[in-house]
C-alpha cells in the first residue's frame, strides 16, 4: 500500500477533456510515489468546513520531473462542482498516493484494458508499464453515450487493438461493454484482464474473466469520506486469503483487488457468513 | 460582522503576566483526566481514526494527548450494509454500525502496535448487555498503553427493546458501575453521553454516582437522510449519527449544562471531554470554555488527517493570544459573567 502524503498543492492546470475535467497538481513527493491504480483525495473545502468531505479521484499521469499529478473527474454534485470553478493557481489540499496499485504481471504479458466511462484513468500508466516491460495490451472503451468516452485517441496511439462501444451507439460498437469483450479477450490472448469503471460493469467483466479462466483485477469505486482507511464509509465483501469473506475497505485494501474475491452479488448487503454478521443484532 | 472587527477579550490574570498574550510555546496545556493529568488535552474522536495506524502516516500519535480507538466490542462485527454515509451540510451522517474484529484481536494485535509506538489509548469499549461492557474492560486490565476506558452508551441495549444505554440514567449507571467495578482502579472510566436525552445532566450525574471518572459529550445526533432519486433513505441502516461542524452548538450547549451542574454542585465535579464539530484550535477552546478540560476531534480527521495535532498547535495559540499561560485556567470560564 502506498504511502500517502499531505499537501498543499498548486493547480497549473484545469481544462475540459470531452464530458470531464483534467487537473494538473504540482507538489513536491507525490508524483514519485504514484502507481498505477492509486488515487488522490482532495479537500473541496477547506475554507469553512460547509462541505468536509475529501473527494478522492484516479491519478491519470504522474511526472517526478514536473512534480505534478493529473486527475480526471466528472461533476457529479457540489463537491466536484466547486472543484471544477477552481482556477489556474489556486492552492488544493491533495493526500495521494492512496491505494494499493494494480499488480502488474512479471515479464512479457498480454493484456486487455477495459474502461467505462472515465474508468480509463487509472488504466493508461497501467498499459505504459505493460509495454515498456515487453507486453502488449488491447482496449475496450465503452460509455452510455460517446460524449462520456475517455481516452480512445489515446488508446489508439498505444496499440491497433481498441474496441469502442456505446450503449446508444453514437460511437463505435452498439451496446455494452461486455459484447466484444470474450471475442477481444481470444483475439489478443489476453493473460490478465483490468477493468475501471462503473460497479455493474465490473461484476460483469469479472464474470467473463471467471468464465473464460482468465486473471481479473478490477479498479473499485465505493463512496468514501476519509479515503486513508479511518472511516469505513467505502467497504464491500471480498473473500479473503484465508477463505474467509469480510467487509474490506476500498480505500486501503483496494482499489484495485482481484474481480474473483470481490462478492459482486452482495455489495450493499451483509449475507450471514461474513465474518461478524451473526453479532449484527443490535447498534 | 468579522472576526478582524472583534476585539479579543483576555484573561484578567493575564495583567499579572504584563501583557495581553503569553508566548505560545510557555503555555502549559497539562489537560486534567479523571484523577491524574495527561500531557496535553487533545484527542481523537471514536470511531474517526480507527485503532491508530491509518493516522500515524500523518502524526505522530505520541504527541496527542491520547488517542480513542474505535468502540470496541467482545465478538467481531461485520458493520451494517452499504451505503453507510452521506454528506450534510457542515456534516456528515453515518451508519457504520460498530464493524470490528473484538476485543482479543484488539488487544492482541492492535494495543501492542499502539504502545511500541508511545501512543496513550483511551479504549472506547461497547456493547449489548451490560457484562459486554465488563468482558471488554476486564480484557484491558494489565495491558500497555492503554491510560483509560470511553464506555460508548450509545449502543442499543438487548435487554431493554434496543433503547441505547444513554437513553436513561438508570441503564447508563449500570454499565458504568459494573466497568467500574471490572477496570483496573487506577484506570479512568470516561462515560460517552447522548445529546438526545431529555435531560443530559441527569444522566451525567447518573454516571458520576456510578463512579466514572470523566464524561465524553457528545456522541453523534440521530438522523435521516432521504435520496430524492430512489425516493429512499440514502443509509443502508436508514437512521445514522449527524456528526461534523454542523452540531457543534449543541455538544457545546452540553458541555456548558454539565459543566453548570458541577459549579452549583449538583454533581460532583469531574473532568469532561468536549466533542462534537471541532476543526481548529478556535472551536476547541469553546468547549473548554464551555467547562471541557479536554477536546476530541472527530469528524474533521476525515477532512484533513492532521487535524488532531493542528487542532492542538491553535489551541495552544488562541490560549496564548488571549494571555492565557495554563490551560486550566480557561477550564469553564464562560461561566463567569
Amino acid at each position: 500500500m502506498a504511502h500517502p502524503v499531505q499537501r498543499q498543492a498548486e493547480i497549473v492546470e484545469l481544462s475540459p477533456v470531452g464530458a470531464y475535467h483534467r487537473l494538473v497538481l504540482r507538489a513536491e513527493g507525490i508524483a514519485e510515489r504514484v502507481l498505477p491504480g492509486h488515487f488522490a483525495a482532495l479537500a473541496v473545502d477547506r475554507a469553512d468546513g460547509s462541505l468536509l468531505l475529501r473527494r478522492p479521484f484516479f491519478v491519470h499521469r504522474a511526472d517526478p520531473a514536473e512534480a505534478t499529478v493529473e486527475v480526471v473527474f466528472a461533476e457529479a454534485g457540489r463537491g466536484t462542482r466547486a472543484l471544477a470553478r477552481q482556477r489556474v493557481g489556486d492552492v488544493v489540499d491533495v493526500v495521494a498516493p492512496l491505494g494499493n496499485a494494480f499488480p502488474i504481471p512479471t515479464g512479457p504479458a498480454s493484456a486487455l484494458m477495459v474502461a467505462g466511462g472515465y474508468g480509463g484513468v487509472p488504466l493508461f500508466g497501467l498499459a505504459e508499464r505493460i509495454t515498456e516491460q515487453g507486453g502488449s495490451v488491447g482496449f475496450i472503451l465503452g460509455a452510455s453515450t460517446a460524449d462520456r468516452l475517455f481516452g480512445v485517441e489515446q488508446a489508439r496511439a498505444f496499440t491497433p487493438d481498441v474496441l469502442v462501444t456505446t450503449e446508444d451507439g453514437s460511437y463505435g460498437i452498439r451496446g455494452q461493454i461486455t459484447l466484444p469483450l470474450t471475442e477481444a479477450m481470444r483475439a489478443i490472448e489476453a493473460r490478465v484482464v483490468y477493468a475501471s469503471g462503473p460497479t455493474g460493469m465490473l461484476r460483469a467483466v469479472a464474470e467473463v474473466c471467471a468464465r473464460e479462466g482468465v486473471r481479473c483485477f478490477t479498479a473499485v469505486e465505493q463512496t468514501m469520506a476519509c479515503g486513508v482507511g479511518v472511516c469505513m464509509s467505502c467497504v464491500l465483501p471480498v473473500v479473503g486469503e484465508d477463505g474467509v469473506s469480510r467487509l474490506v475497505r476500498s480505500c486501503v485494501d483496494g482499489p484495485c483487488l482481484d474481480g474473483s474475491r470481490v462478492r459482486w452479488e452482495d455489495i450493499g448487503a451483509v449475507p450471514p457468513d461474513l465474518e461478524g454478521a451473526a453479532a449484527m443484532g443490535g447498534c | 460582522m468579522t472576526g478582524a472587527d472583534r476585539t479579543v477579550f483576555v484573561n484578567t490574570a493575564a495583567a499579572s503576566t504584563g501583557g495581553t498574550g503569553v508566548p505560545s510555546e510557555s503555555v502549559d496545556l497539562t489537560a486534567p483526566f479523571g484523577g491524574g493529568t495527561l500531557p496535553n488535552p487533545v484527542t481523537t474522536a471514536s470511531g474517526c481514526a480507527g485503532y491508530g495506524r491509518e493516522l500515524a502516516k500523518f502524526l505522530p500519535l505520541a504527541e496527542l494527548g491520547s488517542i480513542t480507538t474505535k468502540t470496541i466490542m467482545p465478538a467481531p462485527r461485520s458493520g451494517r450494509p452499504t451505503p453507510r454515509m452521506a454528506e450534510t451540510p457542515s456534516g456528515m451522517l453515518n451508519g457504520i454500525g460498530l464493524q470490528g474484529s473484538g476485543i482479543e484481536h484488539f488487544v492482541a494485535n492492535e494495543l501492542p502496535w499502539l504502545a511500541e509506538r508511545g501512543a496513550r489509548v483511551l479504549v472506547s469499549v461497547a456493547g449489548e448487555r451490560v457484562e459486554d461492557f465488563a468482558a471488554c474492560a476486564r480484557a484491558l486490565n494489565g495491558q500497555p498503553g492503554v491510560v483509560g476506558l470511553e464506555v460508548n452508551l450509545s449502543c442499543p441495549n438487548a435487554d431493554n427493546s434496543g433503547l441505547v444505554f444513554a437513553a436513561n440514567p438508570a441503564t447508563a449507571h449500570d454499565v458504568v458501575q459494573a466497568v467500574r467495578e471490572v477496570a483496573e482502579p487506577t484506570l479512568p472510566v470516561y462515560a460517552k453521553l447522548a445529546p438526545d436525552v431529555t435531560s443530559i445532566t441527569d444522566v451525567a450525574k447518573a454516571c458520576v454516582r456510578a463512579g466514572a471518572d470523566g464524561l465524553s459529550m457528545i456522541n453523534t445526533l440521530p438522523g435521516v437522510v432521504i435520496d430524492t432519486d430512489t425516493l429512499r433513505p440514502h443509509l443502508a441502516g436508514v437512521v445514522g449519527g449527524l456528526s461534523g461542524p454542523a452540531i457543534r452548538p449543541v455538544a457545546v450547549g452540553c458541555v456548558y449544562a454539565v459543566h453548570a451542574a458541577m459549579r452549583a454542585g449538583e454533581c460532583a465535579a469531574v473532568p469532561i471531554l468536549g466533542m462534537g464539530g471541532i476543526r481548529t484550535g478556535r472551536d476547541a477552546l469553546e468547549f473548554v470554555l464551555a467547562g471541557a478540560s479536554g477536546v476530541a476531534v472527530g469528524t474533521a480527521i476525515f477532512n484533513d488527517p492532521t487535524a488532531p495535532l493542528r487542532v492542538l498547535d491553535e489551541l495552544r495559540e488562541a490560549l496564548a493570544a488571549r494571555g492565557f499561560a495554563k490551560l486550566t485556567d480557561a477550564v469553564g470560564l464562560a461561566h463567569h459573567h
